[in-house]
């Protein structure tokens, strides 16, 4: 028999020149159940005005990142056993550091902006993927194959982030770790965005953009990677090899 | 777009010292910045005191007895606990901002919290 429990989904509710709340939906989910189905549960069947952002509900398309219990989660793939207990309430929040369209709907055009800035790639050549063992030689013909980037821009470490929070010109981790994907080397104009007050310094290794990230991209060790490849870039300018 | 209540902005500092279902790094983030104000506040402190010396070696002496109140011992305590846990925290960064130890960021956080606690200890027993 399928396991019930009762919880109150409490949602972050704001609308247009409203002051925000939270409303509570009392309701029975089964805890294998992942919180995005319990949110679309609540428009469903208690109000159909709840604003959220969700597609392909499989942790590929990065809309349905939200703060659960206070915590960055993608949602869909969130399972309820998780984050509460049978009786308890469960929180959900939008992302922090974004601007509320609506409810749990963010505006993800200043973080989308600052990825097009440092040029980050949704395919890449699969030669130059971080990939777990990969063949100790590429073929010469396997650079045809792309893959997907590893980052779905869902900007969960973007609301992770404590700097983020105060410092609304900082690029922020998936930016930076996009660029560090591109690499200084391949991509030299990168340098100035990212080699100055709000770039690759301004990261105070906090890493919870990597705690939170749910595509295992780990933006902290690219800062730090990034930090190396600026500091190796400024010594190559200091000898004239730039 | 609706308020900026969800925006980054200067006045959310207090959100750096909100550790509630965070991780090592940011307990590390948190604690780094109170230790860093508390020791500021104290460099003031110091450079007043310091300043009595103007007024004539009596001004100092008269200072330097009250050092011996539990209470402005246990304040010295707290400088001394303040400087070791922001200094061996800040070689935590220093490594793991050059890319050693990056992925063992948590075990170094715990690893140097506990020199910091032994130090601190030996200091306390010396001192009392």
């Amino acid at each position: 028999m399928t396991e019930q429990w009762n919880i109150t989904l409490r949602i972050y509710r704001q609308k247009e020149n409203e002051a925000p709340h939270f409303d509570n939906f009392k309701m029975e989910v089964n805890p294998d159940e992942y919180v995005l189905d319990a949110v679309e549960r609540a428009w469903a069947f208690h109000d159909r005005t709840i604003c959220f952002r969700h597609a392909c509900h499989h942790s590929t398309c990065g809309a349905c990142g939200m703060r659960v219990n206070g915590v960055e989660k993608l949602t869909c793939i969130t399972l309820i056993r998780d984050v509460t207990k049978n009786g308890a309430t469960l929180k959900v929040e939008p992302l922090r550091n974004f601007p509320v369209v609506s409810d749990l709907a963010v505006d993800m055009g200043p973080f989308y902006r600052k990825m097009e800035a440092v040029g980050a790639r949704p395919v890449l050549p699969v030669t130059e993927a971080e990939i777990e063992n990969p063949p100790a030689k590429w073929d010469t013909d396997d650079a045809q194959y792309i893959r997907l980037s590893d980052c779905i821009e869902c900007g969960l470490c973007i609301s992770a982030c404590p700097v983020m929070a105060t410092t609304p010109e900082y690029l922020g981790p998936a930016p930076l770790a996009a660029a560090q994907d591109n690499g200084i080397k391949r991509k030299p104009e990168l340098l100035s965005i990212v080699d100055c007050e709000d770039g690759v310094w301004r990261c105070h290794s906090v890493f919870e953009c990597t705690a939170v990230c749910p595509s295992f991209v780990d933006p902290a060790r690219r800062i730090m990677d990034l930090r190396k490849q600026v500091v190796g870039a400024r010594v190559r300018k200091l000898f004239g090899k730039a | 777009m609706n308020n900026t209540r969800n925006q980054p902005s200067a006045r959310k500092f207090w959100s750096w010292f909100m550790p509630v279902g965070r991780q090592a790094g940011s307990w590390a983030f948190a604690l780094n910045r109170i230790t860093a104000i508390g020791l500021t506040f104290y460099l003031f402190l110091h450079l007043g005191v310091l300043s009595l010396l103007a007024q004539g070696p009596g001004a100092y002496d008269d200072f330097l007895v009250l050092t011996e109140n539990p209470f402005i011992k246990l304040g010295e305590l707290a400088v001394v606990a303040a400087a070791i846990l922001h200094g061996l925290n800040g070689i935590r960064i220093i490594l793991t901002s050059f890319g050693v130890g990056v992925t063992r960021q948590k075990q170094l956080f715990y690893g140097f919290m506990l020199i910091s606690v032994l130090v601190i200890l030996i200091f306390t027993a010396r001192m009392y």
